[in-house]
């Protein structure tokens, strides 16, 4: 659907050159939920960016299917560009036009009659569930309802991808979750790829298929997000996925268990309980869970000592009070 | 001078000044929003950048700004003779209120337009919008409150300028201040004018801050 070759970008500034991307390499499938994860300054915005050539690179290739977007001429990219929606984290909303001028704007461009755009707009409006707010403008909107209404908006022209520059970044974590949902579904029923730029992990976790790991510039590990999760590579996925930890050197290989809640009952103690009822110890890696009203949701990693007995015993305790989980093993060097 | 002479006097220079100020105002735009326009999309990151024409236009419109009225009135008397045939009246003055107000209200454009968010800009252009389509449907549309409250400052400016243009024969409530008040010491006539100058003045400001109020839907 995407796909970068070589791609670097250097910005010419006052203190001299910035080099944002260097020989970018990536390839983004169709249907997927693709997360492009870093640090601030990592590079995610401009790596995004150069996916509909808001910033051109300065090497390289940028596919589109297969049109090299870099040899079109600027009409012949507007057209593209309509077949690429994108939201930011500012939502970025005609602040003197209502919530249905906002969605009918791409189609006004595209030269879709008042009539039609209207009806268009109106449909997408209640598919991202803001049936009633059509005549408010942004200034009488939540930021949750603001973005629903920029996403109504990418769709308007049946966009075959989706950009979403740290969209939910602005957003509290209950609006956060719900935007991920709406995203999670269209992807699902209009079959829009995604690509979703942030530097939350708990982002990642909760709906991208596959992740690339992006740091100064350079792609530092790319894959599937289970696995990235589970066997990260780099330092710098490392960092991200168990923050704050420095690696500490047991010299015995380890076995790791990545543990989803997604709604359980927060007020349960579910590491205590593990620990008494298997009689183990275990050791969290890293944890990024979240309390929103009175359920569990996000990730947290055990470590677990190499003991296939008390293994077997942890898993099935999990499968009995329904925790989903993944197995990975580290060898501790 | 008679009350009713004098009403009728007033109603005139009033009529003439509204005249001379709505008229210059309106051709102001004509050239300054286009103008402005030019400085704003031009400029460095501008969605045209092009920074030989953002210095010439930039030149010219400071050059223009930089000579006081006064002087700027006399200077161009020949150019006013040769585009409306007279120097003298209010027809007349309307060109050098126009020389120097256009490219006031060009900055006065530029400014406004450089309110409207960048992100905005940016999804236009990522929703695959032409620069005109942006202009005319982003650009202005977004700065219009802001574009209303510059307005009505650029009205009071013309209406100050016009006040000068009493000096080199121009109308209005402006020449009959100068030439009643200042040249034959009736202060009670240049007090009546200047009463009706603030009063027109407050009319423009009030309405214009009311229609930008009310065009405005960031805040409700």
């Amino acid at each position: 659907m995407i796909r970068f070759e070589h791609v670097s970008k250097t910005f010419q500034t006052s203190a001299g050159e910035v080099k944002a991307l260097s020989d970018i390499n990536l390839e983004i499938e169709d249907g997927s939920i693709f997360g492009v994860i870093g640090l601030s300054g990592a590079g995610k915005s401009t790596l995004v960016r150069c996916m509909n050539l808001l910033e051109r690179p300065t090497e390289g290739s940028v596919f589109f299917h297969d049109t090299d977007l870099l040899s079109l001429k600027e009409a012949e990219l507007r057209k593209q560009r309509r077949k690429i929606g994108m939201i930011f984290q500012q939502f970025n909303l005609l602040e003197q036009r209502t919530a249905l001028g906002n969605v009918c704007y791409p189609l006004e461009i595209a030269g879709i009659k008042k009539k039609d755009a209207v009806k268009k707009a109106e449909e997408l409006l209640k598919l991202v569930g803001l049936d009633n707010r059509m005549q408010s403008y942004p200034s009488q909107l939540s930021g949750g309802q603001k973005q629903r209404v920029a996403i109504a908006r990418a769709l308007a022209t049946d966009p075959e991808v989706l950009l979403c520059d740290e969209a939910t970044s602005a957003l509290d974590p209950n609006t956060t979750r719900a935007i991920l949902e709406l995203l999670k579904d269209i992807n699902a029923k209009l079959n829009v790829t995604i690509v979703v730029i942030t530097h939350e992990m708990k982002v990642v976790e909760q709906i991208c298929d596959e992740v690339a790991v992006i740091d100064h510039g350079i792609v530092a590990e790319t894959g599937k997000v289970q696995d990235v999760f589970l066997k990260p590579k780099s330092q710098i996925a490392r960092e991200l996925i168990f923050p704050k930890r420095h690696e500490a050197s047991t010299g015995t290989a380890k076995r790791i268990l990545r543990l989803s809640f997604d709604g359980q009952k927060s007020s349960e103690p579910v590491i205590s309980n593990l620990v008494m009822e298997c009689q183990t110890a275990v050791n969290i890696l890293g944890a990024s869970t979240e309390n929103i009203g009175g359920k569990a949701y996000g990730q947290m990693i055990l470590e677990l000592p190499e003991d296939e007995f008390k293994l077997a015993k942890v898993k099935s305790y999990l499968n009995e009070i329904g925790i989903s989980y993944e197995e990975g093993e580290t060898n501790a060097d | 001078m008679q009350i009713d002479q004098l009403f009728q006097l007033m109603k005139d220079g009033t009529l003439e000044t509204l005249y001379m100020v709505i008229v210059s105002t309106i051709i102001a735009y004509v050239i300054g929003i286009p103008t402005g326009v030019i400085l704003f999309i031009t400029d460095k990151n501008g969605i045209s950048e092009n920074s030989i024409v953002n210095k010439i236009v930039g030149v010219i419109v400071n050059l223009l700004r930089s000579v006081p009225f006064i002087i700027l009135l006399v200077a161009i008397l020949p150019f006013t003779r040769a585009l409306v045939g007279t120097t003298i009246g209010s027809t007349a003055t309307i060109v050098p209120l126009v020389v120097a107000a256009a490219p006031f209200v060009a900055r006065m454009v530029e400014s406004s337009l450089k309110e409207v968010d960048a992100g905005i800009i940016e999804a236009a252009q990522a929703m695959g919008s032409s620069n005109w389509q942006i202009i005319t449907k982003v650009l202005l549309p977004e700065a219009k409150p802001s574009l209303i409250v510059g307005s009505t400052i650029a009205v009071t400016t013309i209406l100050g300028y016009s006040a000068m243009a009493g000096f080199v024969g121009g109308g209005g409530l402006g020449a009959i201040a100068i030439n009643y008040g200042y040249y034959r010491y009736q202060t009670n006539v240049m007090l009546v004018t200047v009463v009706l100058l603030v009063i027109v003045v407050q009319i423009f400001q009030e309405a214009g801050m009311k229609i930008a109020g009310k065009s405005d839907k960031r805040t409700r």
